[in-house]
């Protein structure tokens, strides 16, 4: 087996005196779909900002590639091989969608922006809108841009939070296509969602969270449809401390 | 080490460094120049601060060479807060500076660039300034060297600012807590400012304003160096 393209070991975070994650530790194999679900406060998006080195960590560790990312010594190779979604969408509202998408670029220091930049217009269908100003895109246009945005610099992970909000079925299809895309790339992929019947249908893996721990991570053959894994969920929730 | 020190997580790649810097700039200039919101709330406000002052001054028949350096700079300062007061409230707001954070750009870069686009919008707003003082006042400006002792002091307060901007951007009370936090720091800065520009109003030879400033360069140092290296630690969560 391949050496994971994300490890994560015994990670902690606290906010106060309330644990948000105990003790979380898994990994994510190159092409691997992974996705997170749990009850809302689970600690899905906490868990996906640390991953995103948005939130310091109260202890635990992270490798991306071979980054130590806990100790913050080499965050900005880390972060080149990160894509992050997460609740908002990271945009200039006074910009076009072309110039975000072009700033973001040119943070990531890319060669061949203008090119790159269609290419994931173009993948995200948003190419005849790349000259709007942002904020008069539709939430899902934007959701759609923040997802171009992702794909600009070609991360070996992706990490997407609730990334099918505001996306109308079209775009969500689309988005399922481009995580599989990902996959066969030998990209990792780790998303949370609350929409159980899409992310199942794409993940080759879940990992159930609930008050800040793992309580079961099952693989795809585990599950023999959405009735079967929910039947699973409800069980492992209702018996998880 | 040199010029590690100045650069700390760069890894030796300035050129990399100073692009992303100045692609900072130019989006916040962009976004600026299609709304030119700030821009002119701090233009309106400063010219307003001047007017009233000169209404005061006039009916008390006031040499305004000796108390013109102070008018001014309340005008600057007061003014400057307002520019710098959005300046990562609109980032927060929005989570774009999260945006900015996940990418492998050197926060050190995300400091200057703001700190030079800061520093843009306030010399834009003096540049308004200056001359309405001069017409309003009835004072021919030695614009040599008054513009280099006032951009001297702007940069120091610019860069002073736009760390505790950040600072006050992830507080509830920001606006209420930039002016608290800026206004006690940047005093020995704007009192060097404000001899500075009063001894070229009054047409001083350089050696009587020596003294003021030096310590206004000190301070320019000072102030971009404690923001360059606290910065990282204020931006992250």
């Amino acid at each position: 087996m391949s050496a994971p393209l994300l490890a994560v070991e015994k990670l902690d975070k606290q906010f106060g005196a309330r644990w948000a994650l105990r003790g979380v530790t898994f990994q994510v194999a190159p092409g691997e779909i992974v996705a997170l679900v749990g009850p809302n406060g689970a600690g899905k998006t906490t868990l996906l900002r640390i991953l995103g080195t948005l939130t310091r960590p109260n202890g635990g560790r992270v490798f991306v590639r071979d980054t130590h990312r806990a100790t913050l010594d080499r965050a900005d190779a880390a972060r080149a091989a990160i894509g992050f979604v997460g609740h908002q969408t990271f945009m200039y509202d006074d910009l076009t969608a072309r110039e975000n998408l072009n700033f973001y670029a040119r943070l990531y220091d890319l060669t061949e922006r203008a090119q790159r930049i269609r290419a994931v217009a173009a993948r995200v269908g948003i190419e005849h809108r790349l000259d709007d100003l942002t904020r008069t895109l539709s939430r899902g246009l934007q959701q759609r841009l923040t997802i171009a945005r992702v794909l600009l610099h070609q991360p070996a992970v992706l990490l997407l939070d609730e990334p099918y909000t505001g996306l109308d079925k079209a775009a969500a299809d689309m988005l399922d296509q481009i995580m599989l895309d990902a996959k066969s790339a030998g990209r990792a992929i780790l998303f949370s969602t609350h929409d159980l019947a899409r992310g199942l249908a794409v993940c080759d893996r879940a990992i159930m969270l609930k008050a800040g721990r793992i309580v079961h991570d099952l693989p795809r053959a585990g599950w023999r449809d959405l009735a079967g894994f929910m039947e699973i969920y409800a069980h492992v929730l209702a018996g998880a401390k | 080490m040199g010029f590690g020190i100045w650069l700390p997580s760069s890894k030796g790649i300035p050129l990399k460094f100073l692009r992303q810097t100045f692609a900072i700039v130019q989006k916040d200039l962009a976004a600026e120049l299609r709304t030119k919101e700030n821009l002119s709330a701090m233009v309106v406000f400063a010219l307003i601060v001047l007017v009233i002052f000169n209404f005061a001054f006039e009916l008390q028949g006031v040499d305004i060479t000796v108390v013109g350096a102070g008018v001014l700079w309340v005008a600057f300062t007061f003014s400057g807060i307002l520019g710098l007061g959005r300046s990562f409230a609109a980032e927060r707001d929005k989570g774009s500076l999260e945006g900015v954070l996940l990418s492998p750009v050197d926060r050190g870069a995300v400091f200057l660039g703001k700190a030079i686009s800061n520093f843009i919008f306030i010399a834009v707003m003096q540049a308004a300034t200056l001359p309405l003082f001069a017409i309003l006042n009835n004072v021919a400006l030695p614009w040599f060297p008054l513009v280099p002792y006032v951009l001297l002091g702007t940069f120091g307060f610019a860069a002073m600012g736009t760390l505790l901007s950040a600072i006050a951007a992830s507080t509830k009370m920001r606006e209420v807590m930039l002016p608290i936090l800026l206004f006690p720091v940047s005093i020995p800065l704007l009192m060097a400012a404000v001899k500075l520009t009063g001894g070229a109003l009054q047409a001083r030879a350089f050696a009587e304003v020596a003294l003021w400033f030096n310590l206004l360069i000190l301070y320019d140092v000072l102030f971009l160096v404690v923001a360059f290296w606290v910065f990282e630690y204020v931006v992250e969560e």
